[in-house]
């Protein structure tokens, strides 16, 4: 393939993978991958599957059958701690921050820096949350105010931080733009580009085609469970995109890249 | 005035509950003549409020994590009794009365006691899932019940002579030299504090208050301790009292003798010390960064890996424990324990750390205004007491009170909410 990630390896692929729930097959023989300083968006409607495929690469659902790979090494992610050990960290479109604490105290939940006597380091902490915050976001300043009188962009900013400081490789991050207004989404579209340009893979789950489509560089779309087809988004332009949402058509001039999920295939004997 | 508070990084709602408190004392001493402000009122203030005081501090954990506990009154009773009982009957069979041993090895088990019950409740409440009212609910009439079961309703006294000093009686405080020792060390610590957060603050480059400001905090502080005790030290022990602790010394007995102080009362020591202690779990260890985290989103402090289960019974233990030291202050205090002991105190508390600015919604609180709340709501009761108000009357102006503080903080914590305050 004469795409701009020829002669790379992907940070990270899921091969055939399988979920069911009670009959259901929410997940249905879907293969994704992601390369390094890509950002590729996963659409679909509701209940199309892709919150469970981004789930299982998360650890929060383990798959019924199917790969990830992580490097090049087939990895075994079982619960959000494994999907943390392989630098693969998500962020919640609920945003989980805990509103009563400032930025230092949440990104460093769980893992504060203690002194030698072993009582918090605030101040260490601060600095640090600032080093980091600083180059994600140069106008973050509310330091010392708990996170819930930050905007939405900035307590995106606090809630992307918080991966970067657990060297995340893979950044998973669920309807990022959903309630942020348009300075807002700008401004989470800079991160975004910032994180790339630092070598970050960055997989953007959203049902809504406007969010994604000029950050992303490649496309997965799913419908039931099933993986319409991947597109570069310099190939594709609005309408075919939403032609794979709603009606699992890929487009005549890339009926070679349709997956499985496509109904414009004919299906095999 | 405002922006004066935000440059000395006062707390705005401290300053609110400080003038409430001068308010309701001034207002006192006006209405009563003279006799609210007086070293002997102050000091019996603060030996009333003292067993409220410390539970309030654990109440102010088991709020912030979204939980509440209506059983203090009761375990309360149930600690004391059970202490009661070992000092006054067990220990005497082998150590014989007021061995030097006897309050501590009664206070340990009481300890021991308080966390035990106290974790069942937070057993029942993090990993049975049952909510926190209802389990605490059952736990009042469960422990109060259990109070009356270990003697059969029988009061147990006399109390061992040491463990008594816990209550502050005449012997129960430390007199003016010691209380002077004391306001020596927490000035030092003041100042020692000030400039230790400073000069972190500064080798990072972070922005510190004016150096004015500082000093302004750190001679308001100073001053507030030196007033305390000095107001406690002028509270002179009654001079056939005084005779008695001369004549014990072998001092001849003269006027000038006679005069000694009450000083520092235990209780009101032992209030210190956990509001100290606790206040550097809240804001300085782990533990306490978990209790706000769960507070301000369970979710998110689940996510960070915090085990919420785990601290869901660590601070009900917590609780358990300072009831334990509650039911020691008050059983010393009047020298007996019965089964009735810390009746509606659960109420008392509850209301201490709500006016004390915590949020019943959780991830909100400090250990200071609960305190300041304890005081606030002990200072009514005995307000109107010293005025002789009926003690029905009592009940409905320190209901209201509490309602009306609720109120008003919501209210001008939503006029006033400034993010960065």
């Amino acid at each position: 393939m004469s795409n701009s990630n020829a002669g790379k390896n992907p940070l990270v692929e899921m091969r055939d993978i399988h979920l069911s729930f009670g009959g259901i097959k929410a997940v249905d023989g879907v293969s994704i991958d992601l390369y390094p300083g890509e950002v590729v968006g996963v659409l679909g409607h509701n209940g199309a599957g892709k919150s469970t495929l981004i789930k299982i690469l998360a650890g929060a659902y383990t798959p019924d059958s199917g790969e990830i790979i992580v490097d090049g090494r087939a990895a075994k992610i079982e619960n959000a701690r494994d999907a943390r050990d392989n630098k693969i960290e998500t962020i919640y479109q609920n945003l989980a921050l805990a509103d009563n604490l400032d930025a230092a105290q949440n990104l460093f939940l769980g893992r504060e820096i203690v002194s030698k006597t072993g009582f918090l380091d605030d101040v260490a902490m601060e600095h640090k949350a600032r080093e980091v915050l600083h180059r994600l976001n140069p106008n973050f300043k509310k330091f010392n105010a708990p996170v819930a009188a930050l905007s939405g962009g900035q307590r995106q900013s606090v809630a992307i931080a918080r991966a970067l400081l657990f060297e995340a490789r893979i950044l998973i991050m669920d309807e990022p733009c959903a309630a942020l207004g348009v300075q807002e989404t700008r401004m989470v579209g800079e991160l975004i580009d910032q994180l790339k340009k630092d070598g970050l893979g960055i997989l953007l789950i959203s049902h809504d085609l406007h969010d994604v489509f000029d950050l992303s560089d490649r496309l997965h779309v799913m419908k039931n469970g099933q993986l319409v087809g991947t597109v570069r988004t310099e190939d594709v332009n609005h309408d075919d995109v939403l032609g794979m949402i709603i009606l699992g058509k890929m487009p005549d001039h890339l009926i070679h890249l349709a997956g499985p999920g496509a109904t414009n295939v004919p299906a095999p004997a | 005035m405002t922006q004066l508070f935000a440059k000395m990084e006062i707390d705005r709602r401290l300053v609110g509950l400080a003038a409430v408190l001068l308010i309701i004392w001034i207002g006192f001493d006006i209405a009563s003549g003279g006799r609210f402000i007086t070293p002997r009122n102050i000091f019996n203030l603060s030996v009333q409020t003292a067993s409220v005081a410390v539970m309030a501090c654990g109440m102010v954990l088991i709020i912030v994590t979204r939980h509440i506990d209506l059983s203090v009154g009761s375990i309360l009773g149930v600690l004391a009794m059970i202490m009661g009982v070992i000092q006054a009957d067990i220990l005497p069979q082998f150590l014989g009365y007021n061995h030097p041993m006897t309050w501590i090895i009664t206070l340990m088990a009481g300890l021991a006691i308080g966390a035990l019950i106290g974790g069942i409740q937070g057993v029942a409440v993090g990993y049975l899932g049952v909510p926190a009212f209802i389990v605490t609910l059952g736990g009042l009439l469960v422990w109060r019940g259990a109070a009356w079961w270990v003697t059969q309703g029988r009061t147990v006294a006399p109390l061992d002579a040491n463990f008594m000093l816990m209550g502050g009686g005449i012997h129960g405080t430390i007199g003016a030299t010691w209380s002077w020792i004391v306001a020596a060390i927490a000035i030092c610590a003041i100042i020692y504090n000030a400039l230790i957060s400073r000069r972190r603050r500064l080798a990072f480059e972070f922005p510190v208050k004016p150096v004015w400001a500082e000093w302004t905090n750190v001679c308001l502080m100073a001053g507030l301790v030196l007033a305390g005790i000095g107001t406690l030290n002028a509270y002179m022990l009654p001079s056939r009292a005084a005779e008695k602790i001369l004549e014990n010394r072998g001092i001849p007995v003269t006027p000038e003798n006679l005069e000694i102080s009450h000083g520092i009362a235990i209780p009101l020591l032992i209030v210190a010390l956990v509001a100290i202690v606790l206040t550097i779990v809240a804001k300085r260890t782990r533990f306490g960064r978990y209790v706000f985290a769960i507070g301000g989103n369970p979710q998110a402090a689940e996510l960070a890996g915090i085990n919420v289960k785990r601290m869901t019974v660590a601070v009900f233990a917590l609780m358990g424990v300072l009831c334990a030291i509650s039911a020691a202050i008050s059983s010393a205090r009047l020298q007996s324990a019965g089964n009735d002991l810390g009746t509606l105190d659960e109420l008392r508390v509850i209301a201490a750390v709500v006016i004390g600015g915590t949020s019943l919604a959780g991830g909100l609180g400090t250990i200071y205004g609960a305190l300041i709340g304890a005081l606030v709501m002990q200072s009514l009761q005995s307000g109107m007491a010293l005025l002789g108000v009926d003690t029905s009357l009592q009940s409905i102006v320190i209901g209201l009170v509490l309602v009306l503080a609720v109120f008003s903080d919501k209210y001008f914590h939503r006029r006033y909410s400034d993010p960065s305050a």
